[in-house]
């Protein structure tokens, strides 16, 4: 138990209660009620696309692709919207086109044995091209605001966002799943020791394969949650959000090799990135400030244990010695 | 350790044939434009699509022998961000200062960039994936800041470094001339010397080549530095030839250069491929592009099929892969 | 088994709520809440201490420095807080962050060059209802959601003025093409509807049009398109870029490149940015707006309607400082006047 707490999970989810406290006490209009509903739409994309993508990284895989699976459904949406198909079928539609954009990854990495770096930078050029193929530069804007006012707005007109429920009950289920399923289990194995996880009979493969599904389709959903936000389908959307997710996901505290880390920790992360960000906006401190602090930050998460580790390791060594001599 | 350990030999056949393909998909891509518009062959045409390819085919240098060794440098567009951006304010404040310093100064800028990313890697022992995803967003945020808001316009730079990207020497503009300089002395080191095949062996197996003796933080440090003063002097080039530097310059290069690298058949886990390969897909992406807008197809299509093209590659190379390990177990069992 | 069963309740939803109807496009009406329009009071002093903040379409781009230095200067002698937020990107989303972010501060006004009409206008309402006076400038967004645009110049004066530019430097004949914005910019287009308008005319009879390129307003992809332009039509004799980026990109290319001197470039275009190209004889003549006048135009504008000088309907009449007296015409545009013409002899005089 002692050890679990001083792990980086538990530390970034530490640092994310004081950076919450903190800013709230000390930075004009950050703790308002109004603020923290454009707090939770601004994390809703990345929290929603870093739940698949936590179990990905924890069997040692990637999914780079994730942003341009969202900017394809995103298109999509627009297009099936101008073709007059009604919004209650493009919705799942569109959750189903990012599945098998998801199907496509997985397929390329489990059945061929591709590297999944490698896939997946392709299926980023290939998914945001066909994105731009669908609808050009163009913008599709007029949804019914039925749906795009529920997305922006809250609970009765209150404090709560509505899509906060969405985010809780999502991020409910993965965190059952991975931390207290069979299922969860075999992620970590897989991510610990492929093979050894192979030989105790998890099927490695199939397991990869339908994680890659799941994560295209959240991206599809969080496509369509995207465009009713902003009222806008582009194919533009959510350029660049792969690289958020994947940083959000290392700073919770996941190993890139795999095998480590936990959902609280990475929903702690994307907490940080996203209040930081908004208290540094209000104070108007530029977002150019930002990437410097989410670049550090990420090398951190990472550098910090190794060093803590490290010295620790020096320490017991020298203990011994001593106790030895 | 018997110095058969360190050589890469039976692949190497196999992997010219994976060149070849790149060779032939260009002829076939080149021929089929020109049948449509002949003026694709045009000297000017040809003039433009190398000085495109130029500043790609430096980076993608860099960038495949850091992948040879089984890592990878997601920060060099930010680095040729921050480099262009220092080179044009400089010369732009200077203007007396000759090109060569300002081409040092590039290079130095880049490889102090690479150093960070090297130690990072090496001594914090974080991979590199992570490492050059944070620091691309750190060059890219120091440049951001320090930029302000401000550009560098074509008529604050010196002529003599604008004219930089246009001249040339005997017909053969100077920006092509550094690219295959580059290149092909990269390629040469690669091939030919003993640390280009370290390299090779850290990538195929980064332990092995630690109980081999290699000296692996040497080499890696080295990889990472040559990634960054690469991209640091693609950002002189960049400042050169389009005249106009903002903080954003290169932003999103990453992609294309790691795009070059596959398509030319470097494997992402490293160990196999060569930097004139790199240099090889960095044309042929440049090309697809200009062949595109003169074929006058949509130029919407242009990053899917760069997206499918990446993917064919990398099949390719699995294919190739297994059947030399088929060939290889066969010799084995008969021997 | 159980996977089956799941695909196929899948399927049935899909078709009940396909074979259902639902919401689609036809049925929805549009959306965004009009305001109830409250009365003008012409004769309301300017107020003092006005907060003024202005989100261009991004940072890092000059052009909109040079229109936001104009806000500066009249938001300081309007004795107001002037401030300056904005994305680094030109993306649709990144500027609803800081739209939100301005209403937490607490602003009295918003000026803002809309990166997308759509993608900005549920927070712009947000804003409004937050008794934010909204003034848009550059690119506007939808005129549900803004009190005021500030118009650079009437799109007919613009269009007019690039047709007659393209017929001069062609020596009134020959093959012309566009390089343009994004295929979806809403001013590039509207122009070059208007220029195609223009020749039509017998004047023009002689001009051939034979294509619109798009860079992006993106320098590399606009250096590019004008090098596919070249090699596509040999007979090129003018390039014609409603756009600073394209005019400085095509500029550029054909002055390092073997068209110098048989290819003219003409269009809208920054003095700073062309001035090399003017004094090399790559470039004749371009013209523009002083984009510093946009954002003096929009403080003043701004501040009369947080101070109910005017509502934004159409005849309301307010005085914008240097620039004297201006009228809000259809739909809340404020129009600045007509485009200035730059060639060698007077493109020393202006910096910016």
């Amino acid at each position: 138990m002692a050890k679990r707490l001083a792990s980086w999970d538990s530390i970034i989810i530490l640092l994310t209660l004081a950076v919450l406290v903190i800013a709230s006490l000390a930075v004009d209009n950050f703790g308002t009620s109004r603020n923290f509903t454009f707090m939770v739409l601004d994390l809703l994309p990345i929290i929603l696309v870093a739940l698949p993508m936590t179990f990905i990284i924890v069997t040692g895989e990637i999914d780079l692709s994730v942003a341009s699976t969202l900017g394809l459904t995103s298109s999509l949406m627009g297009w099936f919207w101008n073709q007059g198909l009604s919004i209650e079928t493009i919705i799942p539609l569109c959750v189903l086109i990012g599945a098998i954009a998801g199907v496509l990854n997985g397929f390329l990495i489990t059945g061929l044995g591709l590297p999944s770096l490698a896939v997946t930078i392709g299926t980023l050029a290939l998914y945001r091209g066909l994105a731009l193929v669908v609808l050009g530069d163009g913008a599709v804007a007029d949804f019914p605001f039925s749906y795009t006012g529920w997305v922006t707005g809250t609970i009765a007109d209150g404090a709560v966002p509505n899509v906060l429920i969405l985010i809780v009950v999502l991020a409910l289920i993965f965190g059952v799943l991975l931390h207290a399923t069979p299922i969860g289990r075999s992620l970590y194995a897989i991510g610990a020791n492929a093979q050894a996880a192979h030989f105790a009979g998890i099927r490695v493969a199939r397991t990869k394969f339908w994680l890659y599904v799941v994560s295209g389709a959240v991206a599809g959903l969080v496509g369509v949650l995207w465009t009713l936000r902003y009222s806008s389908a582009r194919a533009d959307n959510g350029a660049g959000l792969e690289l958020a997710v994947v940083a959000a996901v290392l700073l919770g505290g996941v190993s890139i090799f795999g095998g480590k880390g936990s959902l609280p920790g990475v929903l702690a992360g994307v907490v940080l990135l996203t209040a930081l960000q908004n208290a540094l906006r209000l104070e108007d401190v530029s977002g150019q400030a930002l990437n410097i602090v989410t670049g550090a930050l990420l090398v951190l998460s990472v550098l910090l244990p190794n060093v803590i580790s490290s010295i620790r390791g020096n320490w017991q060594r020298r203990k011994l010695r001593q106790s030895a001599a | 350790m018997t110095p058969t350990a360190m050589k890469v030999p039976p692949r190497f056949n196999i992997m010219k044939t994976r060149e070849l393909g790149i060779v032939l998909a260009l002829a076939a891509l080149v021929l089929y434009t020109t049948i449509n518009n002949p003026r694709f062959l045009s000297g000017q045409s040809i003039r433009d699509n190398l000085l495109n390819t130029a500043i790609l085919a430096v980076m993608a240098t860099g960038q495949a022998v850091v992948v040879i060794t089984r890592n990878i440098d997601l920060s060099v567009g930010s680095v040729l961000g921050i480099s262009a951006f220092a080179v044009a304010t400089m010369m732009s404040d200077h203007p007396g200062l000759p090109m060569i310093v300002a081409i040092l100064v590039g290079l130095a800028v880049g490889a102090a960039a690479g150093l960070l990313n090297g130690v990072l890697v090496r001594y914090g022992k974080v991979p590199a994936l992570v490492v050059t995803l944070g620091t691309l967003y750190m060059y890219r945020g120091i440049t951001y800041s320090w930029a302000g808001g401000s550009q560098v316009n074509a008529d604050e730079l010196p002529p003599h470094f604008l004219n930089f990207a246009n001249a040339n020497l005997l017909g053969v503009p100077w920006l092509v001339l550094i690219a295959l300089v580059v290149v092909g002395a990269t390629s040469l080191v690669m091939r030919n010397y003993r640390v280009g095949r370290e390299l090779y062996a850290m990538g195929s197996s980064p332990q092995a080549a630690e109980l081999a003796g290699i000296k692996v933080a040497r080499n890696l440090l080295g990889a990472f530095i040559l990634s960054g003063a690469l991209a640091g002097l693609a950002g002189v080039l960049f400042a050169a030839r389009f005249g106009t530097v903002d903080a954003s310059a290169g932003n999103g290069y990453e992609l294309n250069v790691v795009a070059a690298v596959v398509v030319g058949g470097v494997a992402v886990f490293g160990g196999s491929g060569t930097v004139w390969g790199a240099g090889l897909g960095a044309l042929l992406l440049t090309v697809i592009s200009s062949a595109l807008a003169v074929l006058d197809i949509n130029q919407f299509w242009q990053q899917a099929i760069v997206g499918a093209l990446i993917i064919l590659a990398i099949c390719a190379d699995r294919l190739v892969a297994v059947r030399i390990a088929r060939s290889l177990r066969k010799k084995d069992s008969h021997g | 088994m159980l996977r089956h069963r799941l695909a196929a309740v899948f399927a049935a939803t899909l078709l009940v709520t396909a074979g259902c109807g639902g919401t689609t496009k036809d049925s929805s009406s549009s959306s965004g809440n009009q305001q109830a329009s409250a009365t003008a009071d012409p004769n309301a002093k300017l107020k003092e201490g006005l907060k003024i903040a202005y989100l261009p379409k991004q940072l890092n781009n000059p052009y909109s420095d040079v229109e936001t230095s104009g806000g500066e200067e009249a938001v300081k002698e309007l004795k107001g807080e002037y401030k300056k937020v904005g994305p680094n990107d030109a993306a649709a989303s990144s500027q609803v962050s800081y739209i939100n972010t301005l209403i937490q501060q607490q602003q009295d006004v918003i000026v803002v060059a809309a990166n997308d009409p759509n993608a900005v206008c549920p927070s712009l309402n947000q804003a409004r209802a937050a008794k934010i006076k909204v003034v848009t400038f550059d690119s506007d967004a939808s005129k549900t959601c803004r009190d005021a645009f500030i118009n650079q110049a009437t799109t007919e004066g613009i269009g007019q003025s690039l047709a007659k530019m393209a017929l001069e430097q062609a020596g009134g004949e020959g093959e012309i093409a566009v390089l343009s914005a994004t295929p979806n910019a809403t001013n590039q287009n509207a122009w070059i509807e208007v220029m195609k308008t223009e020749l039509a005319k017998p004047d023009y009879a002689k001009l051939k049009l034979v294509k619109i390129a798009y860079g992006n307003d993106d320098d590399q992809k606009s250096f590019q398109e004008a090098q596919g332009l070249l090699q596509s039509y040999p007979n090129l004799k003018v390039i014609v870029a409603p756009t600073t980026v394209g005019i400085a990109a095509a500029a550029r290319y054909i002055s390092s490149s073997s068209y110098k001197g048989k290819v003219q470039v003409t269009g809208l275009g920054l003095p700073n940015q062309m001035r090399q190209y003017v004094k090399d004889n790559t470039v004749k003549k371009f013209a523009l707006w002083n984009p510093a006048d946009i954002g003096y135009l929009a403080a003043y504008a701004g501040a009369a309607l947080a101070s109910g000088q005017i509502t934004g309907a159409e005849g309301d009449k307010f005085t914008a400082g240097k620039l004297g007296e201006y009228t809000i015409g259809k739909d809340g545009e404020i129009v600045l006047g007509p485009p200035t013409e730059f060639t060698a002899e007077n493109i020393d005089k202006f910096n910016f």
